[in-house]
């Protein structure tokens, strides 16, 4: 018998979880199971992210191996996976900022969490925010930003969603290097997250998972 | 000379400033004169160690708030060199700080432009004329480069990195490979590609870019000159960086640079070795061509959370503390500046000689600081960006006295913002330097 392909992944010993997966696969195993394997290592990867145990290059690199897993199960797939168990959120870096690197890590985060996550990139104009929460009804909106500028940009983002009468079914946490509890105050923002585990956190609180 | 007599040598210089015919630098009045050498003296001490400065100097380190401030777009400061340099020039009037960063901020526009630069979007061009430029995070070196950067890392810039970053380098990747040029028998061979439409319209770029360089090096030189001639000194000469960082900002970005330390961590650690000599050179060449004693260096992927202690003191402390002892050796003094939080790194990195080194800290737990790197080096900021922006002038006194109460015991420490800052209310910038006067003096 194999070894155990989610404590492998989650140890991130990357040439043995690949080599597992392809036995797996060869044997005729299941392609979900391998999924639903490599999912509980990624949500290990997290608990110990949150414990400090792991660091943010350890989460990229899950993140490049259970990539590697997707390509190779994908072809065998039959059909697409279960629907996600928590909340939707969704999360963009706001207009005029075009940093994703800590808007990522809470996107994998929240993700691995079992969360819904609508991630609309970078430089996200507020009207896009709007529209998508009207498509999606997520009760929950990160708004990432790393610059200075992205209080005010931040700002009128929440106003936009209040002036289309969406604020009040919404709960928006802000997060990003400058940002602070007291930035939270100026843009009007419900909460602010200092890491990604703070974010999760958030959004379990407002959207209920699992 | 030892490196203690080249490190004397450079703040010698620095003191006093020549103009660009080498003569000795008039300035606009016997007080200005006064106010530059007593800023630098007071510069000088907090950074050596070695005796208590009058009072505790003060920076005002932005990065686009000049341009906000006199009401100009980042753009404008971009294309414009004369309007930038009104503004730089209003923002050092007004603010009167001890050290500034001189107006090499918002960079060429049109240069950027002319060789169609990929690595960053700035106003007008990715990024909205009020906004500041932004770096495209992006693999620029693929995974399998190693060996080429390492074998020889010129060659690698310019045949690869080159081409990647800027769109009118491309002809580059043509070029022969000049060591290839010996003997009468075949030379010629190598010259062949100079002849080729795809190489000659990079010249021609490049002829242009330079050609822009100088002009806007020309509105910078005049700036630096009047603002000296004020009797305020400018911060550092220039920059060079930390080997790790060198790979994780513009080589393999982030992203990459994380998979490397797990997928061929000895390669990796090959090329920091290879880039360290290569950093040194870029860092002490700067300061004797300007004549100053200072260099920065932007820190970024070591920061908190970014890597494990173990892989900070496998991967990013080693080459970085060759990096500053280098620059040290000759009489140059580091300005490592501490973007975000790098609480747990304090310790490690205060295995350095005393009075020798600058720190800029932004948000890391500045108490700690002052109990370990603040035993060797010198602290600046810790004024935190969203303070300047949404506090009020009270706040920012109250902050300032504190910083004051906590760090200025002793020496070593230099009132001061802790990110490179857009935007502030002037109120409370100004509010930052007067508390430095205020409750600052010894």
């Amino acid at each position: 018998m194999a070894k155990d392909l989610c404590k492998t992944l989650a140890d991130l010993k990357e040439d043995e979880a690949l080599a597992i997966v392809e036995e797996r696969l060869k044997a005729g195993g299941d392609p979900m199971g391998i999924l639903n394997d490599a999912s509980r290592a990624m949500e290990i990867v997290g608990t110990r992210f949150s414990k400090s145990e792991y660091f943010i290059p350890d989460l990229v690199y899950s993140g490049e191996i259970l990539k590697k897993i997707n390509e190779m199960v994908k072809p065998k797939l039959t059909t697409e996976g279960g629907a996600k168990k928590g909340g939707k959120v969704i999360i963009g870096t706001v207009a005029g900022d075009i940093h994703d690197i800590g808007k990522d890590i809470v996107v994998f985060m929240l993700d691995v969490s079992g969360f819904d996550v609508i991630d609309l990139g970078v430089d996200v104009p507020a009207q896009k925010f709007i529209d998508k929460i009207k498509e999606t009804s997520a009760p929950v909106i990160g708004l990432s930003g790393f610059l200075t500028l992205a209080y005010d940009s931040m700002k009128q983002t929440i106003e936009a969603i209040k002036t289309a009468g969406l604020r009040d079914k919404t709960k928006v946490m802000i997060g990003g290097g400058q940002m602070s509890d007291e930035i939270k105050k100026y843009t009007g923002a419900d909460a602010y997250g200092k890491d990604a585990v703070v974010a999760v956190s958030l959004a379990r609180k407002w959207a209920g998972a699992k | 000379m030892t490196s203690e007599e080249k490190h004397e040598a450079l703040f010698a210089k620095w003191i006093s400033p020549k103009d660009p015919e080498g003569n000795d630098l008039k300035f606009q009045s016997p007080q200005a004169e006064k106010a530059f050498k007593e800023r630098i003296t007071r510069i000088k001490d907090a950074i050596q160690m070695k005796k208590l400065p009058d009072r505790v100097p003060v920076f005002v380190a932005p990065s686009f708030f000049p341009a906000y401030y006199a009401g100009i777009t980042p753009q404008e400061a971009m294309y414009d060199y004369d309007k930038c340099s009104m503004a730089f020039k209003k923002f050092i009037m007004d603010f009167e700080p001890d050290g500034n960063l001189g107006a090499y901020v918002p960079g060429p526009g049109k240069f950027f432009e002319i060789l169609d630069y990929k690595l960053y979007s700035w106003p007008g061009h990715g990024v909205a004329p009020e906004q500041s430029y932004q770096c495209n995070e992006g693999e620029y070196m693929t995974a399998d480069e190693y060996d080429k950067l390492i074998e020889d890392p010129s060659n690698y810039f310019t045949h690869s990195y080159l081409p990647r970053v800027f769109g009118k380098l491309d002809g580059f990747q043509m070029l022969p490979t000049l060591t290839g040029i010996l003997e009468m028998y075949g030379v010629a061979m190598n010259f062949i590609p100079f002849g080729l439409p795809p190489v000659q319209a990079t010249y021609k770029a490049l002829f242009d870019a330079g050609a822009e360089a100088l002009k806007w090096m020309g509105a910078m030189g005049a700036f630096n000159g009047e603002i000296t001639a004020a009797g305020y000194p400018i911060i550092a000469a220039g920059y060079t960086k930390a080997p790790f960082d060198v790979v994780g900002d513009t080589l393999r970005g982030t992203r990459g640079l994380m998979v490397d330390m797990y997928r061929q961590p000895d390669k990796l650690l090959e090329a920091l070795d290879r880039l360290t000599p290569i950093m040194i050179k870029m860092g002490v060449d700067t300061a004797m061509m300007a004549g100053h004693p200072i260099i920065f260096m932007p820190l970024h992927k070591g920061a908190d959370g970014f890597l494990s202690d173990e892989q900070f003191k496998k991967f990013y402390w080693p080459t970085f503390r060759k990096v500053m002892m280098g620059l040290i050796a000759e009489g140059v003094v580091p300005m490592p500046a501490m973007e975000g939080h790098w609480t747990t790194r304090l310790e490690i990195m205060s295995d350095l000689p005393k009075g020798k080194t600058l720190w800029m800290v932004d948000q890391s737990d500045i108490a700690k600081a002052k109990k370990t790197i603040g035993k060797v080096g010198c602290l600046f900021g810790n004024v935190p960006s969203d303070l300047l922006v949404v506090g009020t002038p009270q706040q920012v006194k109250d902050y300032v006295k504190n910083l004051i109460d906590t760090c200025a015991k002793g020496g070593g420490y230099i009132v001061s913002n802790g990110a490179f800052f857009d935007q502030a209310k002037p109120e409370n910038v100004h509010a930052m330097v007067d508390a430095a006067r205020e409750y600052g003096v010894y």
